[in-house]
């Protein structure tokens, strides 16, 4: 299992209610719904990981994330988590504001462009970094909003977020993943 | 007809009071069952049928000895595992194998109602296969499963009950019967009520029977149930039996004769006045208005897990309609999962050997009763 699924794993509490948006083949869910609580959902957009979630008995809805989450009313959750994903949307704004809409609190973690390596990439090669979290091309990453750690907290700075990282390790340049638990 | 007398029927005595106003009684409802009940009861599964099926679901038609309308999904190692599960399907009232409907006789006239026979709804057709559950002491179903008009059934079931059933799957449908599909039905009656032989419905009185009409209400229905796609893939413009046109009338392209063949087969199997009543019922269904705009209000009660699915062909019941459903339940927080499958085959992709559709439903039914018995333990 992924060390990043651990980490979201651990900060949510035993027996809540949770939403895994785009949650991809279900591996998080599973991990979640077998050790912390029962009571996960997700969201998905790919009809082929729609059905990997049937098959392991997750319950899944498949939609769009950027359409679908206005039918979920406010604080139905008690965690919203959203992995990896922030960074595709067209509006990760709007996204982030429906994720603290529909949960009491959210996971968000993102691809750290403030990543050393991706940094000397640049910095040395001078082209678009391409590592192991980032493995597209410019030309077909499916990324179209790629931030930094310090640029998300920024951001939640900005719009008054509060971000819960006492057990996160955020530092900037060292880590690859910035993982947020944060609410508003 | 004596094939259908001998069918498994239930004798329902309690009056069911009708959405029409009017009480009957005494009434049969025709029913099959599949597999076998468990001693813990907690395997049974309520399917439904759609517009034209029937309780022969699975198997070998007794009564047209053709295969059950859903082979492909109902049956032993299938996808509703009649291994496993113990499988009801009854047939609607208003329909015409066995069940109370317009060929029923009327005990004043002692001829068939006709169109004297009350109109039904799909919520009358629910409230009387409830029978079931007590005719086989069952405290709580598994599932209830439909596609169509099937899938209608499993939303008023559920509306109507909320607590009878473990799990529900609505397929290919809606909570509300669009303008469309009321005009694409209304089509299919008044061809079967321009037929002079279906003489306002007492047709049985002289034997002649509406055929002609009942054919071509089949015939532009068959049309509505495939994709553009898929009709263009597997007729085109194909001949039938010819190198070139005719320049006459006759079915010189092969998808007319394909409608033709549909009719013809149709009119063996059905009754013109069931297809009136029963697309009437489907045309009434409105479960948002039932709840005065709010669909939400229809599940409020219950706790049962859905599993909603559509088609990406399917123009008749597409994919926002059934999305409406899923939206409703998760307003209020219920658990609900979906999908939309990928299929040409439109509408009826439910009935037919769609991969994706049945391995979803399979594992849907499989992993929720797993679960159910863990818990129990």
């Amino acid at each position: 299992m992924k060390k990043e699924f651990n980490i979201i794993a651990n900060l949510v509490e035993k027996n809540s209610k949770v939403l895994d948006v785009g949650c991809g083949d279900g591996e998080l869910m599973k991990y979640i719904s077998q050790n912390i609580t029962d009571n996960i959902r997700g969201l998905e957009i790919s009809k082929n990981n729609v059905q990997k979630c049937i098959e392991k008995g997750l319950t899944v809805v498949e939609g769009n994330a950027e359409k679908d989450l206005k039918q979920f009313p406010r604080s139905s959750f008690d965690y919203v988590i959203l992995s990896q994903t922030l960074q595709a949307f067209l509006d990760p704004e709007n996204v982030i504001d429906e994720l603290l809409r529909i949960g009491k609190k959210a996971i968000v973690t993102i691809p750290n462009f403030g990543y050393w390596k991706v940094r000397i990439h640049l910095l040395l090669q001078g082209t678009m970094p391409v590592t192991k979290n980032l493995p597209n091309e410019w030309y077909n990453t499916p990324n179209l909003h790629m931030c930094t750690i310090k640029d998300f907290v920024n951001f939640c700075n900005k719009k008054k977020i509060k971000i819960n990282s006492s057990n996160l390790n955020i530092k900037n340049i060292f880590s690859e993943l910035g993982i947020f638990l944060i609410e508003k | 007809m004596n094939k259908i007398e001998k069918v498994k029927k239930i004798i329902i005595n309690k009056p069911l009071k009708l959405d029409c106003g009017k009480t009957i009684s005494n009434f049969p409802l025709a029913y099959e069952t599949y597999g076998l009940l468990n001693e813990k009861k907690d395997n049974a599964i309520l399917a439904f049928h759609a517009l034209t099926g029937d309780q022969f679901a699975s198997g070998i038609n007794p009564v047209t000895n053709k295969e059950g309308w859903w082979n492909y999904a109902l049956g032993p190692g299938k996808a509703i595992d009649t291994n496993k599960y113990f499988v009801i399907c009854a047939n609607v009232i208003g329909g015409c194998m066995g069940s109370y409907g317009p060929n029923s006789i009327n005990p004043e006239t002692n001829e068939p109602f006709g169109t004297n026979f009350p109109v039904i709804t799909i919520n009358d057709m629910v409230n009387a296969q409830y029978h079931l559950l007590e005719f086989f002491k069952i405290e709580k179903l598994f599932s209830v499963v439909g596609g169509s008009m099937g899938g209608m059934q499993v939303l008023q079931f559920v509306s109507n009950f909320p607590n009878k059933s473990h799990t529900a799957i609505p397929i290919a449908c809606t909570a509300s019967h669009s303008a469309q599909n009321i005009a694409l039905n209304e089509l299919g009656r008044q061809s079967i009520m321009a037929d002079h032989n279906w003489s306002n419905g007492f047709y049985e009185k002289d034997k002649k029977l509406p055929d002609k009409g009942l054919a071509v209400a089949r015939m532009a229905a068959h049309i509505t149930y495939l994709s553009k796609k898929g009709l263009q893939e597997k007729f085109g413009r194909k001949l039938q039996e010819r190198d070139s046109l005719k320049f006459s009338f006759d079915a010189d392209f092969q998808i007319e004769s394909y409608l033709r063949y549909q009719g013809s087969v149709f009119v063996d199997r059905f009754d013109a006045n069931s297809y009136l009543y029963i697309t009437r019922a489907m045309d009434y269904f409105d479960l948002i208005k039932q709840f005065d705009g709010n669909l939400s209000k229809a599940f409020e009660k219950s706790k049962t897990k859905f599993f909603i699915i559509s088609f990406t062909s399917d123009w008749l019941y597409p994919t926002p309609e059934n999305r409406e459903i899923v939206i409703a339940l998760n307003a209020i927080g219920n658990d609900v999962g979906f999908a939309e499958i990928t299929s040409d085959k439109g509408h009826d992709s439910f009935l037919l050997d769609v991969p994706d559709f049945l391995n979803a439903v399979k594992n849907f039914l499989n992993n929720s009763y797993n679960k159910f018995n863990e818990k129990r333990i």
